[in-house]
């Protein structure tokens, strides 16, 4: 089909019906390095702004690190650009494998499968694994890669209420007479901060003769005692029958992703599924920057530890200026502000200020629980937190919502 | 069916709805975004668990379940 002017007119549509509904996504361009301090250029053609970021996903501080740059220097010299090919063709090196086997250790299981990314990681296990005669059981705040990767595969489908283990449990006797169930959870969930029950959850599985899934994204590398996940802070390590988490956020930052657990679980996307088998893999400078991420966090928790200090400062420091913060101790802290005009507004005071972070609202979030997501890092010096305490606070007094409880705030601005 | 048409709202209302919103037998459950497509599979389970019927998935469609009243009608068709 030509692409003509009436199909133009359509999409043209759609875009500034986008646009009129405050939904159109704009990309803020980054000149500098992923780090604490960059220098952003926004609007487009804007003159270059240094600001403090605290939107990233970069926990651990390492999408810049100099330790990890060298080794994905070392990994382009040594084992190329690409692969120009699928893994079961000609796609798989030494280090691929290599980086299996130290995820493996890393999150205490019996195998992994590396991945182009978490998306695909989530977009291709439970089709690999499970059948129509089964049953997937999420809870109804999962990531949206898993909700995709649900909807790909001919099991049954139910949800259970977020994180209510009795809700749970009432699911897992519904649909106990099932070939096989299998329990859905994020580790740490992306928009609130909060963690799975894994520990309730696996009495649950185990009790019931179910599986247990765990997309763990927001939480490896530095949550629990040595940063392994929220496996490890629930006291359940080598009880999660399937882990898939990514290279993209705390572990270097780069991209791809993986799934980790079971070893014949494994071995079935390796056979089966689809993003692992019509797509190529990690490209080799990223998986050895990734070999060197693990190298570091293995010798030492020095910065999940700072990381765990510079949370609890950054959330004392809002709570002391009378900003509502959601409960919970991950460095994932939305600041309350129920209203999506005035996250907006915030937003874009913060950002004159110097502090770049990002309002979230409907749909991404429930209607009427618009808020800043602020993401803490081990990157970040306490001169950073201060700073954008500092902003937060004279943004919050302009908007008169320090202090002030939710009520009032929907009061003031409405939801 | 009246009792019916209560024991189906009451599920749906501890299974779907997390806030004050209030429930008709005539509510849009699924075009209302009351219940989404995902969780259907629990409500048609427990119809045929409750009333030990089995209702083809041809026919456990987002319009047959749209309402109490509309799901009541559907549970009838197979109650006979």
């Amino acid at each position: 089909m030509a692409y003509t002017d009436k199909t133009r007119g359509m999409y043209t549509e759609v875009l500034t019906n986008l646009k009129d509904a405050g939904l159109f996504k704009q990309e803020r361009y980054i000149h500098s390095a992923q780090a604490a301090d960059i220098e952003v250029e926004f609007p487009s053609g804007a003159s270059l702004k240094k600001v403090i970021n605290i939107c990233a996903n970069n926990y651990l501080g390492l999408s810049s690190h100099p330790e990890v740059v060298k080794a994905a220097h070392a990994g382009l010299d040594s084992h190329g650009y690409g692969m120009s090919s699928v893994r079961f063709i000609c796609g798989t090196q030494d280090i691929h494998r290599t980086l299996e086997q130290m995820v493996t250790k890393f999150l205490g299981t019996e195998d992994t499968i590396l991945f182009p990314s978490c998306m695909d990681a989530n977009a291709g296990v439970f089709e690999a694994v499970l059948t129509k005669d089964d049953v997937m059981i999420s809870d109804r705040l999962v990531h949206a890669s898993i909700i995709d990767g649900i909807r790909l595969c001919s099991a049954m489908h139910d949800t259970f209420k977020h994180s209510d283990m009795g809700h749970l449990e009432e699911k897992l006797q519904l649909h106990n007479d099932k070939r096989l169930k299998m329990v859905i959870t994020d580790g740490v969930f992306s928009m609130d901060g909060d963690t799975a029950k894994l520990d309730k959850m696996v009495e649950l599985c185990e009790k019931y003769d179910a599986l247990l899934f765990v997309d763990d994204s927001h939480s490896s590398g530095f949550i629990g005692k040595t940063g392994r996940g929220t496996h490890e802070l629930c006291g359940v390590m080598g009880k999660i029958d399937i882990i898939t988490t990514t290279f993209g956020k705390g572990l270097g930052g780069a991209s791809g992703g993986c799934v980790s657990g079971r070893k014949e679980l494994v071995e079935m996307c390796r056979q089966k599924a689809r993003p692992y088998l019509f797509s190529n893999t990690i490209a080799p400078p990223v998986v050895a920057g990734v070999i060197k991420v693990l190298e570091i966090l293995s010798a030492s928790t020095d910065r999940r530890d700072k990381l765990e200090k510079n949370t609890a400062f950054w959330r004392k420091g809002l709570l002391d200026a009378g900003l509502i913060i959601k409960d919970g101790d991950t460095p994932i802290v939305p600041v309350m502000l129920f209203n999506a005009k005035l996250a907006q507004d915030v937003s874009r005071d913060l950002y004159d200020e110097g502090i770049y972070a990002i309002g979230f609202f409907f749909p991404v979030v429930p209607q009427g629980a618009a808020r800043i997501r602020t993401q803490i890092s081990a990157g970040h010096e306490i001169h950073h937190l201060e700073k954008a305490l500092e902003a937060f606070r004279k943004v919050g007094k302009k908007y008169n919502i320090l202090g002030k409880t939710k009520q009032e705030i929907i009061d003031m601005y409405g939801m | 069916m009246e009792d019916m048409k209560e024991i189906i709202k009451d599920y749906v209302i501890k299974e779907y709805v997390e806030d004050d919103t209030e429930l008709t037998y005539d509510s849009p459950l699924i075009s209302g975004g009351i219940v989404d497509s995902f969780s259907m599979v629990s409500l048609k389970r427990f119809l045929e668990n409750k009333y030990n019927i089995s209702i083809p998935d041809d026919k456990a469609t987002p319009e047959a379940f749209d309402s109490v009243n509309k799901i009541c009608l559907l549970v009838n068709d197979y109650l006979k």
